[in-house]
């Protein structure tokens, strides 16, 4: 399918007399990654759940893969959000249930997989994740980096073709920080994720940018010509529910722009 | 200034009661459907019907003997206390049992399921529910509406039961009825009409406990202490709803011709 996985035309919405997104639009290709900025409650979050279907603009579209997923009832969306995954900012894992139920969640509710091979499957990417040895546990056990990777675990497990992170490094530790954008890379370099990040620490989209995840190494190694093609990257900032900036890597550093350049420093 | 206070209000309270509505008119829908969440189904008949088991003997035993101690004072005067298993039975089926019941299942549950329903939206657990392709609806709604409404008729004929019990203890030990008189007059008196209506109530009751119970939950905002208010508006709700319905089954059976 040619075109781009993820399109938002003049989408706006209000909650009570309160707009929280105004007239947003822009365009994400398939395999690239997107990174959004701005300060808390510029309508970040919401933004997310727009794509997802999960909030309803009063106003404009929302193209996933093309297709106009506004007017769809919640019947509707499923097939739309089989193709999508979303990592809340604390994870939101089930509370009443464990590790491996949690992550072993999506099939049960499509009856994807007998036991067995539901098994296999969840320590597959509770490997991916490096989480394997909290199968057993409930996530009130786990602290907030393993949380949000279990949470990565859940929604990869059927192996979606957009990802949308929403502060997945927000709290954490600078260690922690580096196994989620892992991840992420991961995810992106190997399976030809697009993704969407949401994120406060600018770092966090430069090491993501700079870097692709090495199979051999494990790791992220820093991109050059030896290693292949740079990820295709682009950059969002939201201010007072508006685009204020939206460019790539190269627009986003030499921007001249007060506002923006607050947030470089 | 107030104008637009009470137009605000006004607009807000319009819109909960619609929303409620399709809340109601989308679960019972669910409902009739081929249960698919057959084990959350379960464990809520668990949590209400078995969970309020104790309180509701114990609510029923008492508020049975205290029907028989006040009655009796007022039927010596006539000199009619053979009439006392008859009192306390019809304002136990009629009245009693199904209310009180209802609203100590509504205390419990109402309560209960706003603040698990409630935690579960601030922590934004329903909308990655959503985004991993489960309609809240039939996972969350659906199982508790069953649950209670499998549950609530139940616990209010063992509140009935319970509570004549009461009474015959009273009418036996402090005034003195033979075991015959009591359950007698109590066993004649019922007619069927009235345990239609005594089991008629709860079904009603037990739409309103889960469904206001739901309604607060899935509409929480403002984090954890949102969860809180949720949770007390939630019993408030239910509790108000169930007397006021009461009266309006009443009213309308009356009405009808019923007894
Ligand atoms: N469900 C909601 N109801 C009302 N207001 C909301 C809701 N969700 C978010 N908001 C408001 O929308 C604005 C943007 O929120 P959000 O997207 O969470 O910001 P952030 O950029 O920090 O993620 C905030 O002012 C927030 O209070
Ligand atoms: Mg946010």
């Amino acid at each position: 399918m040619p075109g781009p996985a993820i399109e938002l035309r003049n989408v706006s919405l209000s909650f009570d007399a309160k707009r929280v997104l105004n007239n947003v639009s822009f365009a994400l290709g398939r395999g690239e990654t997107l990174f959004l900025l701005g300060v808390t409650g510029s309508g970040k979050s919401v933004l997310l759940k727009v794509m997802l279907g999960l909030l309803k603009p009063d106003d404009g579209q929302v193209l996933i893969d093309g297709q106009d997923v506004v007017p769809f009832s919640e019947e509707q969306l499923q097939p739309v959000r089989r193709r999508m995954g979303i990592v809340f900012q604390e994870g939101a894992l089930f509370d009443s249930l464990s590790v491996f139920e949690n992550v072993a969640y999506r099939l049960r509710e499509e009856h994807l997989a007998d036991d067995a091979s539901l098994e296999q499957q969840v320590r597959e990417v509770l490997r991916f994740v490096e989480m394997e040895a909290a199968i057993e546990k409930s996530p009130s056990e786990l602290s907030g980096g393993m949380r949000r990777r279990v949470a990565i675990a859940r929604t990869i497990i059927s192996n979606p073709a957009i990802m949308l992170y929403d502060s997945p490094t927000g709290g954490l530790d600078p260690v922690t920080c580096l196994t989620i954008n892992v991840l992420i890379a991961k995810m992106r370099d190997l399976q030809h994720v697009t993704s969407v990040v949401v994120t406060q620490r600018l770092q966090d989209a430069y090491e993501l940018v700079n870097s692709v995840y090495s199979q051999e190494k494990q790791t992220l190694v820093p991109v050059n010509g030896a290693s292949g093609s740079r990820p295709v990257t682009r950059f969002l900032m939201l201010r007072d529910a508006e685009v204020y900036f939206q460019g790539n890597e190269q627009e986003f550093t030499h921007s001249t722009d007060a506002y923006v350049q607050k947030f470089l420093a | 200034m107030i104008g637009a206070m009470i137009t605000g209000a006004l607009k807000r309270w319009v819109l909960a009661v619609q929303e409620f509505t399709y809340l109601l008119s989308n679960s019972l829908r669910y409902a009739f459907k081929s249960p698919r969440y057959l084990a959350d189904t379960l464990l809520q008949m668990d949590v209400i019907g078995f969970g309020s088991l104790p309180i509701v003997i114990l609510i029923g035993f008492f508020t049975g003997g205290v029907l028989a101690l006040q009655s009796y004072r007022t039927l010596s005067t006539f000199g009619e206390t053979g009439l006392l298993g008859k009192v306390v039975a019809l304002s136990l089926v009629l009245e009693l049992g199904p209310v009180l019941t209802a609203l100590m299942v509504a205390g419990r549950n109402s309560s209960g399921i706003a603040s698990e329903i409630g935690s579960m939206v601030v922590s934004e657990q329903v909308d990655a529910m959503r985004a991993l392709g489960t309609d809240p609806m039939r996972k969350l709604v659906v199982p508790r509406l069953i649950g209670t409404v499998a549950t609530l008729p139940l616990l209010t004929i063992l509140a009935d039961f319970s509570g004549m019990l009461g009474g015959y203890f009273v009418s036996y030990y402090t005034v003195r009825l033979t075991t015959e008189e009591y359950w007698t007059t109590a066993y004649q008196s019922l007619t069927f009409q009235d345990v239609t209506q005594g089991l008629l109530k709860p079904f009603f009751f037990a739409v309103i406990i889960s469904l206001v119970g739901c309604f607060q939950g899935l509409h929480t905002t403002g984090g954890t202490e949102g969860v809180g208010r949720a949770t007390t508006r939630a019993m408030v709700v239910a509790s108000v709803l169930i007397v006021v319905v009461d009266f309006f089954i009443t009213k309308f059976l009356i009405g009808i011709g019923f007894f």
